[in-house]
Formats: structure tokens, C-alpha cells, sequence
């Protein structure tokens, strides 16, 4: 029974949060109209989660690519379908990888350090101080880092994609000797404008819960040390689950 | 030590009204009783000190002034006003005629000093440049710290910092500085020039000014006025003089600094020769 | 508080990469020709077995892509698959007694149907339907095919003479198996 009356309150207590969130993610959105009338807060938070973010996109880009370029090659051989490359290289990132391993890549790197900077913010009252100076926290400090991250993360899955469908045909042509014309050509003839859209459209959702995780855990964190190292953890294990489970749901309704 | 700290000047302008009453004030959180009918009246144009032991809530009656937090019953009235029922908008109005001094300073840490000052300026109003720029120099100037203007928060020390962080809270001319904790940790010559400032922005400026501390030494300089918090209500006020001398033995073991008292040294535990002997 | 301007150099530059990127991506990866966005008209082709033809597939003549295949149901009454086809409007020229069969593209590839044209002097128009079909190739069909001619074969062998068909027997053996 001691089990059950725990399990309970676990589920309680993950509603419970679920619906923080939810007014969390209300309360920022409000906030959004307003932020973006201050483009010099945007940019600036575009720039940290974004520009800051180019070297390991593009670098963990290329190298996604390389491999499936790779892998593929291999199992494609077995068939003896080896011009495939291009298309199922193209498809497997456009649709795919490009978005999720961008969005780990994103809270990994940009989440955690808008978690820990707006926890540390909390942890020295310059939130409250805020606040005291009558200037809303939500408006100054988390809705510009949130429109920062919606931002930036849909360029970071577009030029995921674009390195590493590059990735692909450096090991596919270069490497493995696959035939550059029909690679391309089987390529352009099987990936539609609507694979692109599907791959941009899930950039932008993994870039709203992620962003969203990232300034919640930040604003909530308790106001101690251990406190904001515990926000940073959350918000890449957070990020990461939730990524994935609207992968599937995203790819089930685009199917 | 403090003695080339200026005398009180006698303000015989100010009127002796509150600026800010507490009402009977009942706050409790998950169960624990924090408030249980708290009292007080802080004067316009003085100095009041608000002290107690550790743990009394000191910073809590600091949250419902400013309408951080609601009480469960009773009144927080600012200049007349009920903090505790008003909307955003108008407690954001409110707020502005305070300014609030924090225990660290709590400076944006990605701004500079300058920035740091300007922040209430350029949130609120709409000066041109060259105006927020001699507002700021000038509270800067104030506090001694014109020279430090562009330097970061973290290339200050905790008594500039909070010195900093004192020339913020008056930049938009608030007409009560709460100030929380403002001589915690700091080095005697940094306190004294604390000491110093508090009284002269007060008779200075012709504001009122809550200390929440408990440095007795210094507070017996300043504070025109003084509260003593323990168990959740008011336990002696008045002068200093007046506390010093107080009945009450709560008040005595804490102006006096002893170690026991009604605050008990030992935490509550088993009988000592029980626990050793059957350890 | 304003950010300096290596940071919107940078902003700017990321974010230029940004649509460079899509760019790249919308015009070099995909090429697939949005045929319908031009003028169609539409026809009809009844088949008995359509295999793995899906909407959306290709309808070429002499392997070029003519059109697309819109919409694939089935006929209660005549059981069998009513296939609807757009071919776009410029390829005006098709014979009404063209033929239309099911094949694969690659060993791996998707279906698509081709077609042959006939000689017909009348062309096809909205609405009309291909009366000449080929099904699509289906594997076991052509097994059952092949067993049943070697059964065939081997029966009027026997028959028709006793000259020791020996080499026949081996074969007529095997579809017994």
C-alpha cells in the first residue's frame, strides 16, 4: 500500500507540474509581443543561443553525415542499390536526424547555459531586485532568451542539414566512389519541398519545448548553488525525453 | 570608531505619520506560524531599525511590504494604500516609490556599474541620454563610486557592491529605502561608510529609511526608531535607550548578545547521560 | 546593454547562414516536379491487380514523367482497381487506345505506370478512361505460370509418345515437389 500511496504522489506530483509549465509557457508567451519591441535583447539572446552554437552544429553535422554516409553505403551495397545514397542519406537527415541530434545538441548546449545563467540570477535575487525595481523579470530577462532560443534553433536544424547531407556526399561520392550524378539526381527526384518543411517544422517545435525547459527549470531553480546545478541537469534530461517523444508524435501526424 | 560619524540633525519638518503600518498581520507558511498579529508603524523622515533573531521573518515583513506576498489577515499599508489587494499595474507604481536595498547588492552581473544605475532609468522613463547619464554620475557621486562607473559587478568588492547597489535604488528618487541586511559581512571601514551614507540619504533627501539588520552597534547609532521581532510579533520597541534598558528577557539576550536566553543555546535533544550511556 | 557589434556581426551572420542553408537545400535537394501546380486533366484506368502502386506515383510515357497518379479505389461492381490519373495539360497527344501498365523502377524502386501510346488519331481527354491494361507483375502468379507449363509440357509428352522423354522426366518432376 506505502507503494501505491507513493506512486500516487509521484503522479501528482508530475500533473502538477505539467500544468507549472503550462502557465509558465502562458505567462511567457504574453510576454513575447513585448520582448520583441526590444530587438536589441533578441539579437543578443539569438546570438547566445545561436551564433554560439554554430561549431558544434556544424562540426556534429558533418560527422552525422560522414556516418550515415557510411552506414549506408553499407547496407545499401547489400542490394546492390548503392545510387540510393543520396536519397536515403537526405531523407534520414532532412527528416530525422537533422532535427532531433540538433535539438540534443541545442539543449546541451544553449539550455543548460540559459538554465544556469537565469538560476544564478535567482540565486542572487537579481530577479527579485527586478521585480522590486518594479520591472517584470518575465518581460526583461526570460521572454527575450525564450524568443532567442525559438529563433535560432530552426537555422541550427537548417544548416544541421545542409552539413550533413554535404556529410553524406563527401563519404558517398568522394569516398565509397558512388556515382555523383545519379546520387544527386536520385536525390532531387525522391526529396520533396514537403520533407524540407517536415524537418524545419519539427526545428521549430523542439526549438519551443526546448527553450521553454530551459528558461523554466532557470526561473524555478531553488535559489542555492546545488539549486541551479540541479536546473541545468533537468533541463538536458528534460529536453532530451520530451524531444523525442514529439518526434514520434510529430512524425506519426506527418506520415 | 564611528565617532566622526555627523549627529543626527533634529528635522522639525517631517510630519510624525506612517508611511508604512502593519496591521495585526497574521502570515503563516506550510503550517508554521510566522506572524501572529505583528504591529508597526514606521515614521516618515526616519530612521527605523528593525531587528530580532535569526529565523524571525525579518525578510518575510520585508516581502509584505513591498507586496511579494500577501498576509493571511490583517493590513500592509503603504502611504495609505492596502499593498496586499492591488493588481500588477498599480503595485508596479507603488514599487517605484521604493527602492530596496539587498543583502549582496543583487547588480546584473552582465552589466556595468553605469548600466546597473541607469537600469531603473531606462525602464521607467523616457530621459534623453545625456540627462540619464548626469543622473547617474551624480548618485554614483553620492556613494563615492563615480570613479568605479565602468567597472563589473564581480570586480567589486561586497562594500562597493553594495554601495553600487544603494546609488541604484536611488535613482529614481524613491521616498522609502528598505534597506536587508546592509552591514552583513562587511569589513568595519566598509560598514562605517554604510553607516554613513544611510544617514545621510535620509536627512539629506528627507526620505524614511527601514533597516532590517542585527548589528546592534550600528543600528544604535542610527535608528531613530527600533523594532524587535521575536515569535511572530512585535517584542519591544521604541528609542534605544528605551530597549536597552527593556523588562522583557527576549529583548535583553538579544541587545546584550548572550548566549542563552529564551533563544536556547542547546538545540532540543534527549537527556545528555541517556544518550552516552546508551550510545 | 545594447549588444556590441561584433555580437549582431555575428547574429548577423548566423543568421544568414541560416537561409543560406535553406536555400541550398530547397533548390539542390529537391527537384521533384510539382505537377500540378500547372494545368491537368484527368483519366481513368481499371486494373485487375495495381501491386504496390500508391497515390502520388509517377505516370510516364517513354519514361518521362507525364503526370501523377491522384487517387486509387475499388469497384464493387466490376472488382477491380479504379485508378485515377492527372497527366498535365501539355501532353495533349496521348491515343485513346494507349496502353497502361503497372511496372517497378529498379529493384528497389517505387511503382509507376507507364504508357505505351497506341495509333488511335483520337487523343485522350478529361474523363476518358485507358481501356488497355497491364497488371502489375506479380511473383507468384509467374511461378504458378511456369509450374503449370512444365506440367503441361510433361503431360503431352507422355502422351503423345513413349520414346523414352527422359530428359523430360527430371523437369516434371520438380513442381510435384
Amino acid at each position: 500500500m506505502h507503494f501505491l500511496r507513493e506512486l500516487w504522489d509521484n503522479v501528482r506530483e508530475f500533473i502538477t507540474t505539467v500544468g507549472s509549465v503550462a502557465l509558465f509557457f502562458g505567462r511567457v508567451l504574453a510576454q513575447l509581443p513585448g520582448a520583441l519591441l526590444r530587438p536589441s535583447l533578441v539579437v543578443e539572446q539569438v546570438h547566445n543561443t545561436g551564433a554560439l552554437s554554430l561549431v558544434i552544429i556544424m562540426t556534429c553535422g558533418l560527422f552525422v553525415g560522414m556516418v550515415l554516409g557510411l552506414t549506408g553505403y553499407d547496407l545499401l551495397q547489400r542490394f546492390g542499390s548503392e545510387e540510393a545514397l543520396g536519397t536515403a542519406g537526405a531523407l534520414a537527415v532532412t527528416k530525422e536526424l537533422g532535427p532531433v541530434v540538433t535539438a540534443l545538441l541545442f539543449a546541451g548546449r544553449a539550455g543548460t547555459a540559459l538554465a544556469s545563467e537565469i538560476g544564478l540570477m535567482r540565486a542572487t535575487d537579481q530577479l527579485t531586485a527586478m521585480e522590486m525595481m518594479a520591472v517584470d523579470p518575465m518581460r526583461r530577462v526570460i521572454a527575450p532568451r525564450f524568443a532567442g532560443g525559438i529563433i535560432a534553433m530552426p537555422l541550427l536544424t537548417v544548416i544541421f542539414i545542409a552539413i550533413g547531407i554535404f556529410g553524406v556526399q563527401v563519404v558517398g561520392v568522394q569516398l565509397f566512389k558512388v556515382d555523383a550524378a545519379s546520387f544527386w539526381s536520385q536525390m532531387r527526384s525522391s526529396v520533396g519541398l514537403d520533407d524540407i518543411m517536415e524537418g524545419v517544422v519539427k526545428g521549430c517545435v523542439f526549438g519551443v519545448a526546448c527553450s521553454l525547459i530551459a528558461v523554466y527549470e532557470g526561473y524555478n531553480a531553488a535559489p542555492t548553488a546545488e539549486g541551479v546545478g540541479r536546473a541545468t541537469t533537468r533541463t538536458v534530461v528534460i529536453s532530451a525525453v520530451l524531444t523525442l517523444i514529439l518526434d514520434y508524435i510529430l512524425t506519426a501526424i506527418m506520415l | 570608531m564611528l565617532s566622526n560619524v555627523a549627529s543626527r540633525p533634529i528635522d522639525a519638518r517631517t510630519p510624525q505619520d506612517s508611511i508604512v503600518e502593519v496591521r495585526d498581520v497574521h502570515y503563516s507558511i506550510g503550517g508554521r506560524a510566522i506572524f501572529s498579529g505583528l504591529n508597526l508603524q514606521i515614521q516618515r523622515g526616519r530612521i527605523t531599525a528593525i531587528m530580532g533573531p535569526s529565523g524571525t521573518g525579518k525578510t518575510t515583513l520585508l516581502r509584505l511590504m513591498t507586496g511579494q506576498i500577501k498576509p493571511d489577515s490583517g493590513q500592509v499599508l503603504f502611504d495609505g494604500i492596502d499593498v496586499s489587494n492591488l493588481g500588477t499595474r498599480e503595485l508596479y507604481a507603488l514599487r517605484r516609490r521604493m527602492g530596496m536595498l539587498f543583502q549582496n547588492g543583487a547588480l546584473l552581473t552582465d552589466e556595468d556599474v553605469f548600466e546597473n544605475v541607469a537600469f531603473p532609468l531606462r525602464e521607467h522613463t523616457n530621459l534623453p541620454e545625456a540627462l540619464i547619464r548626469n543622473i547617474v554620475l551624480t548618485k554614483l557621486q553620492s556613494v563615492g563610486l563615480r570613479g568605479a562607473a565602468r567597472l563589473m559587478p564581480s570586480e567589486l568588492s561586497g562594500g562597493m557592491a553594495r554601495r553600487v547597489a544603494l546609488a541604484r535604488a536611488m535613482a529614481t528618487d524613491p521616498e522609502v529605502l528598505i534597506y536587508d541586511e546592509p552591514f552583513t559581512g562587511l569589513d568595519p571601514i566598509s560598514m562605517g561608510m554604510i553607516v554613513r551614507l544611510v544617514r545621510q540619504m535620509n536627512y539629506a533627501l528627507g526620505i524614511t529609511s527601514i533597516v532590517v539588520s542585527h548589528d546592534v552597534e550600528e543600528l544604535a547609532i542610527l535608528a531613530d526608531a527600533s523594532y524587535i521581532i521575536a515569535g511572530g510579533k512585535v517584542a519591544a520597541s521604541g528609542s534605544f535607550v528605551e530597549l536597552k534598558d527593556h523588562d522583557s528577557e527576549i529583548v535583553h539576550q538579544f541587545i546584550n548578545g548572550l548566549a542563552d536566553g529564551p533563544v536556547a543555546f542547546h538545540y532540543p535533544a534527549p537527556d545528555y547521560y541517556e544518550d552516552l550511556l546508551t550510545g | 546593454m545594447r549588444p556590441t557589434r561584433t555580437v549582431e556581426f555575428s547574429t548577423g551572420l548566423f543568421v544568414l547562414l541560416g537561409f543560406a542553408a535553406l536555400f541550398f537545400l530547397v533548390t539542390q535537394i529537391t527537384n521533384r516536379e510539382l505537377t500540378t501546380n500547372g494545368k491537368s486533366y484527368g483519366v481513368v484506368a481499371l486494373f485487375e491487380n495495381i501491386g504496390s502502386l500508391k497515390p502520388g506515383a509517377a505516370v510516364s510515357m517513354a519514361g518521362v514523367t507525364v503526370g501523377r497518379v491522384e487517387n486509387i479505389s475499388y469497384d464493387q461492381q466490376q472488382y477491380k482497381a479504379v485508378v485515377r490519373m492527372r497527366i498535365n495539360s501539355q501532353f495533349d497527344r496521348i491515343p485513346k487506345d494507349s496502353d497502361a501498365s503497372i511496372m517497378t523502377s529498379g529493384l528497389l524502386g517505387g511503382q509507376y505506370i507507364g504508357i505505351t501510346p497506341g495509333g488511335d488519331e483520337q487523343y485522350l481527354k478529361q474523363g476518358d478512361r485507358i481501356e488497355f491494361v497491364q497488371d502489375a507483375f506479380v511473383l507468384e502468379n509467374l511461378i504458378n505460370q511456369l509450374a503449370s507449363t512444365f506440367l503441361r509440357r510433361d503431360q503431352g509428352a507422355a502422351e503423345g509418345g513413349n520414346q523414352g522423354g527422359s530428359q523430360d522426366k527430371a523437369p516434371a518432376e520438380e513442381p510435384k515437389r
